[in-house]
C-alpha cells in the first residue's frame, strides 16, 4: 500500500500540497505474456491502490471465467484490454496505464513482446524514460530479450531494469540470478555504451521485490522495483543540451503582438537570450516568455510557451528557434535508421511525407544500405523494408530542415513517414547524420537556359505521359502523334518502356520497388529532354499513381500532360500483340500489370483516350487538338 | 533550474496537442460536455493560444435530458470566455419522443448522443473534434491514440490505429474522414481534480454535495431535475445530501451520498473511496467490453 491514507484523512490540504509537486516518470514494460509482464503491471496497480472495488469484483469474476490462475486473482486480466486480445490471451497494442505513489506519478506503456509487434514497442519506447525488460528466471536471456533491449535503446532509452521474474520457480536461487545478469552484461555492451542497468530478482505473482524488499532474496542488496522507479533520476538529458523549440503556431492576436508558440524540445531559455530561427539563420533576442498566467523568467525543456522576439524576423510554423551560440544544423539529405510500420513495404525511390517536429516535407527514401536483424543485431542485406523491419538508409528532402542527431535529441531527430495516398503513418525514422553532399553540389547556373534552348527550336517543351495497360495502344498512339508533330516541324523524342528497359534500365525487374525506380529514372530523363526544349512522348505502363505524380512534380508547371490510354483489360488481353498476357495467365511472367500486379487508373489525367471507339490516328488528332488549345504548338 | 511537476508536464503536453490541431486541421471543434474534464480542456485551450483566442468553436450535443444546472453553466461559461457555442439536438429523436424513461438508457444514448454527435459532425463538416476522454477511464480507452482516426462513417477501428511515436502526430486525412483528439489522454481522475484545484477552475455545482431530491431507479439514486420523470417515480423522492462524480443525462447519472462540499472534500472522498468513477454511468454496466463496441459504432 503506497498512498498515505493517514494524511488523506487527517489533512487533505497538506496531502494535496505534497502531491502537486510530484514528478512524472514514464516507463515501458517489455516482455511476453509468459514472462508475467501483465501480472507485474496488475500487481503494481493493485499495490498502489489503483484498482477500485467494482473493478476488483469484475476482476474476480473474470479470473474465474477466463483466468489462468485457478481460484486466485489473475492480475493480467486487468491490463489486457480489447475483447479480441482477451480471447487470444495476448496484448496486441500499446496500452497506457497510470498510477501514482506518494513520490511520483507513473505512466506505463504496456507493449506486446512478439516480433510482429515491434512497431508497437517502438512507439511505447519513444516517450519512455526507463524500460523494464522482463526475463523468465527459468529461461534466462532469450532472443526476445535481445530484441527488446535493442528496440528500447534504439529509441533512446538509457535506463533499463532487468526484471528477472518467476524467481519463485527457481527457488530464489542466487546462482540462477547471477548467471542471467552476467549473460545480459556481456550482451549489453553491443547496445549502447552509456546504458545504465539495474537487475532485480522478483516474483510478480508472489509480490516479491515489487513494492518492497522481500526476505526470500536476502542475498540481493539492490532496491525493490518500486524503490527504483520512485528514485531513479528523471533524466532530463534534454535540460543540459542547447535550447531548441520547434515553432508550432505563430501567435498573432493583433498587429502589436507576434509570438511563437511551441513546446521546448531541449535546454532552457531566459529573456535576453540570443536565438536563431532555423533554417533561415536570422538572429534575434528573446523579449518575453509569455504564458496565460504571466511572463516567465525562465522556461525549460518540456514546457509549452509563447516567445516574443526583439526583431521582426521571418519565422513560421515548422521553423525551429535555437540557441544562437549553439545552433542546430540544417540539411536536406540524411542517413537515418528507419523502422517500417506498414504492411505495404517501403518502395525505395518513392516520395513520402516526412514530419519532424512541426515541419512536414516531401522525402525520397532511398534503397536501404542494409537491414538490421532485431534478434541478432547483425547487418543483413535489404533491398526494401517490410513491416517491423529496421534498416539504415539515406533520404533526400525537398527542402532543408533543422535537426539534431536522434541520439542527442529525440524531438529534433525523430520523424515519421506518411504515405501520400493512404495518409497512413508507415515509418519511424531516427536521424543519424546529414550527408554533406547537399551543401557541396550546387546547381550549375547556365547562361543558356532552358527557355533559350526551346526558343532556338521555335517550340514549347512538353512531356506527354502515356499510361495504360500493356497492349492498350500507348506506343502506337505515341508513334502516330510523333508523326503529326514531326510534320509540323516540331522537335520530338519518344521514350518507350521496352526500349529503355534494354539500356538505361536493364538492371531493373518488375517488382513494385523496381517499377518505382524505373519510372523515377525515366521521369528524370524526360525532364532533361524538356530542359533541352524537346517535346517528349513517354510511353510507359507506369501503373502507380504516386509515381506518375512524382513525374508530374518534376516537370515545370503546365508541361506535363497525362494521357490515360483507357483500354479495358479484356480488350488488351484479346489483342495480346506481344503474347504477354497468355504467358502471364500461364504463370510464366510474374508481376504482370492487370493480372497479378495492380494498375491504378489516373483520377485527373489531362486526357483520356478511348481506344475501343477510336483508331490510333484519331486519338493522335485528339491529343494534337488539346496541345493546340493549350498553346503548346505556338512558337517558343 | 526549474523542475516540472507531473501537472506541469501534463499541461504542457495538452497545450502542444491542442495547438497542433489548430495549426494542421482545417475545421476543428471542441466538444464540450460541461463536465469537469471539459472544464479542464476548455481552460487548457484558453492557455494554449493566449493572448489569442482559441481558433475553434465549442459544440455541445444536447440530449435534452442534461441537468438544468449544466445548461445554465454551459451558456454562461461560453459567453464569459468568448467562445462560439454550437448546440446540436437530434431533432428526429425529439420528434419521436426518445428519452431514457420511455426508451431505456441504450436506445436513448444511441439516438440522442451517438447519432446526435454524428449528425452534428456531418452537418458542420468538422475534420477534427477534441474530446475530454482519458485513458484511465476504461480499458479500451487505454489503447486509443491521442489522435484517433475515424472513417467517413465515424467508426473507430482498433486494429488500424496509426502508430504515434514521440509527440509527432499525423493529422492527415482523406475527404470525409475525421480525427477525434484527446488532449487529456494521459491525465487521471486525480490529476484532473488536482489541476482544477491548482488553477482554480470553476465547475458545475452538482459536483459538490448538497441536499437534493432523489429517487431510486433501477437500483441507482437519481435526481428529480424536472417534471418529465414519471409521476409515480417522482412521488418517491426523498431529500439526501448527494453529489455527482460524473455528469450526463440526469436520469442516467447516479448520485452518491456525500457531504463533500469543497474541492478538498471531494478529493479526499475520492482517494478514500473504493468505487471507480464510471460505475455511476448506466451505459457501461451491461457487459464487459461494451464501451469498445460503442466506440466502434461512433460513440465518443
Amino acid at each position: 500500500m503506497r498512498l498515505n491514507d493517514d494524511l488523506i484523512e487527517s489533512d487533505i490540504a497538506a496531502y494535496l500540497e505534497k502531491h502537486e509537486h510530484k514528478s512524472l516518470l514514464r516507463f515501458i514494460t517489455c516482455g511476453s505474456v509468459d514472462d508475467g509482464k501483465s501480472t507485474l503491471i496488475g500487481r503494481l496497480l493493485y499495490d498502489a491502490k489503483m484498482i477500485f472495488e467494482d473493478q476488483l469484483a469484475s476482476l474476480e469474476s473474470d479470473s474465474k471465467k477466463v483466468g489462468t490462475q485457478g481460484e486466485n486473482i489473475d492480475f493480467a486480466l486487468l491490463v489486457d484490454g480489447l475483447t479480441a486480445e482477451r480471447e487470444q490471451g495476448i496484448t496486441i497494442d500499446v496500452a497506457y496505464r497510470f498510477f501514482a505513489t506518494d513520490k511520483r506519478k507513473f505512466i506505463v506503456a504496456d507493449t506486446p513482446g512478439h516480433e510482429q509487434y515491434t512497431r508497437n514497442m517502438a512507439t511505447g519506447a519513444s516517450t519512455a524514460d526507463v524500460a523494464i525488460l522482463m526475463v523468465d528466471a527459468r529461461k534466462g536471456i532469450l532472443t526476445q530479450t535481445r530484441r527488446h533491449s535493442f528496440i528500447t535503446t534504439l529509441l533512446g532509452i538509457r535506463k533499463v531494469v532487468l526484471a528477472i521474474n518467476k524467481m519463485d520457480l527457481v527457488g530464489y536461487s542466487q546462482q540462477a540470478y547471477d548467471d542471467i545478469v552476467d549473460d545480459f552484461y556481456a550482451f549489453a555492451d553491443e547496445l549502447a555504451t552509456d546504458l545504465e542497468i539495474q537487475p532485480i530478482p522478483m516474483s510478480a505473482l508472489e509480490g516479491v521485490n515489487i513494492t518492497s524488499k522481500s526476505n526470500e532474496t536476502d542475498w540481493y542488496d539492490g532496491p525493490s522495483l518500486m524503490d527504483y522507479l520512485e528514485t531513479v533520476p528523471v533524466g532530463d538529458r534534454r535540460l543540459n543540451t542547447p535550447f531548441r523549440m520547434p515553432v508550432q503556431w505563430v501567435n498573432r492576436p493583433n498587429l502589436d503582438f507576434r509570438g511563437f508558440s511551441g513546446q521546448i524540445a531541449a535546454g532552457s531559455l531566459q529573456p535576453g537570450d540570443r536565438v536563431k530561427s532555423m533554417p533561415s539563420g536570422k538572429q534575434s533576442t528573446v523579449q518575453r516568455i509569455v504564458t496565460a498566467t504571466g511572463d516567465l523568467d525562465q522556461a525549460v525543456a518540456g514546457q509549452s510557451v509563447t516567445i516574443t522576439l526583439d526583431d521582426e524576423i521571418d519565422c513560421s510554423r515548422g521553423d525551429v528557434l535555437v540557441s544562437a551560440d549553439d545552433p542546430s544544423e540544417v540539411s536536406d539529405q540524411f542517413q537515418a535508421r528507419i523502422l517500417w510500420m506498414s504492411e505495404t513495404p517501403l518502395l525505395p525511390g518513392r516520395r513520402y511525407l516526412l514530419k519532424m517536429g512541426a515541419k512536414t516535407v516531401t522525402a525520397t527514401v532511398n534503397a536501404p544500405k542494409y537491414g538490421i536483424d532485431v534478434n541478432t543485431l547483425n547487418d543483413v542485406p535489404a533491398k526494401t523494408l517490410e513491416l517491423n523491419q529496421i534498416g539504415v538508409t539515406t533520404l533526400s528532402l525537398d527542402q532543408p530542415v533543422p535537426y539534431d542527431p536522434y541520439d542527442v535529441n529525440r524531438e529534433m531527430g525523430g520523424f515519421i513517414l506518411i504515405d501520400r495516398m493512404t495518409n497512413d503513418t508507415v515509418g519511424l525514422g531516427l536521424v543519424d547524420f546529414a550527408l554533406r553532399r547537399a551543401s557541396n553540389i550546387h546547381w550549375q547556373a547556365m547562361d543558356i537556359d532552358r527557355s533559350a534552348l526551346a526558343e532556338q527550336k521555335g517550340q514549347k517543351p512538353a512531356v506527354l505521359w502515356f499510361t495504360g495497360l500493356s497492349g492498350s495502344g500507348k506506343s502506337t498512339i505515341a508513334n502516330a502523334l510523333q508523326k503529326l508533330l514531326f510534320a509540323q516541324g516540331k522537335h520530338t523524342f519518344t521514350l518507350d518502356g521496352d526500349n529503355v528497359r534494354h539500356g538505361l534500365n536493364r538492371d531493373l525487374g518488375f517488382t513494385d520497388a523496381d517499377r518505382v525506380e524505373n519510372i523515377r529514372r525515366v521521369a528524370n530523363v524526360a525532364r532533361l529532354m524538356s530542359d533541352a526544349g524537346l517535346i517528349t512522348l513517354v510511353s510507359f505502363i507506369s501503373p502507380f499513381r504516386s509515381e506518375r505524380q512524382m513525374a508530374r512534380n518534376l516537370m515545370a508547371d503546365g508541361e506535363f500532360i497525362e494521357v490515360y490510354v483507357d483500354t479495358p483489360l479484356s480488350v488488351a488481353e484479346d489483342r495480346d500483340v506481344k503474347g504477354l498476357y497468355k504467358k502471364a495467365r500461364a504463370g510464366e511472367i510474374k508481376n504482370f500489370t492487370g493480372i497479378d500486379s495492380p494498375y491504378e487508373p489516373p483520377q485527373a489525367a489531362e486526357l483520356r483516350i478511348d481506344t475501343v471507339n477510336n483508331s490510333p490516328e484519331e486519338a493522335a488528332e485528339v491529343i494534337l487538338d488539346f496541345m493546340r488549345e493549350k498553346g503548346l504548338l505556338n512558337g517558343g | 533550474m526549474k523542475t516540472l511537476t507531473h501537472l506541469d508536464r501534463l499541461e504542457a503536453e495538452s497545450l502542444h496537442i491542442i495547438r497542433e490541431v489548430a495549426a494542421e486541421c482545417e475545421n476543428p471543434v471542441m466538444l464540450y460536455s460541461v463536465g469537469k474534464d471539459s472544464a479542464v480542456m476548455l481552460h487548457l485551450a484558453m492557455k494554449a493560444f493566449y493572448p489569442s483566442r482559441p481558433p475553434f468553436p465549442l459544440m455541445h450535443v444536447d440530449t435534452t435530458w442534461k441537468f438544468r444546472e449544466m445548461i445554465e453553466f454551459r451558456d454562461r461559461k461560453a459567453k464569459e470566455l468568448g467562445f462560439d457555442l454550437l448546440v446540436h439536438v437530434n431533432e428526429e429523436g425529439v420528434r419521436d419522443g426518445v428519452g431514457p424513461f420511455s426508451h431505456g438508457s441504450a436506445v436513448h444514448t444511441d439516438v440522442m448522443k451517438t447519432q446526435g454527435l454524428k449528425q452534428a459532425l456531418n452537418k458542420y463538416k468538422f475534420d477534427a473534434a477534441f474530446g475530454g476522454a482519458r485513458r484511465d477511464e476504461e480499458k479500451s480507452r487505454a489503447k486509443e491514440r491521442i489522435f484517433s482516426f475515424r472513417s467517413a462513417e465515424h467508426r473507430w477501428d482498433p486494429k488500424r490505429q496509426r502508430p504515434e511515436p514521440w509527440n509527432v502526430y499525423n493529422t492527415r486525412i482523406n475527404q470525409g474522414e475525421s480525427v477525434r483528439v484527446f488532449p487529456l489522454s494521459n491525465w487521471t481522475e486525480l490529476d484532473i481534480w488536482q489541476y482544477i484545484r491548482r488553477e482554480n477552475i470553476e465547475i458545475v455545482p452538482l459536483y459538490f454535495a448538497a441536499p437534493r431530491p432523489v429517487v431510486n431507479w433501477n437500483g441507482v439514486d437519481i435526481m428529480v431535475d424536472d417534471d418529465r420523470m414519471p409521476e409515480e417515480l417522482a412521488k418517491t423522492a426523498v431529500t439526501k445530501s448527494v453529489r455527482f462524480r460524473t455528469l450526463g443525462c440526469y436520469p442516467l447519472t447516479g448520485a452518491v451520498e456525500s457531504t463533500a462540499a469543497t474541492l478538498e472534500d471531494i478529493i479526499q472522498e475520492m482517494l478514500l473511496t473504493t468505487t471507480s468513477e464510471r460505475q455511476g454511468r448506466v451505459i457501461d454496466a451491461d457487459q464487459s467490453g461494451s464501451m469498445e463496441k460503442k466506440k466502434q459504432e461512433g460513440y465518443f
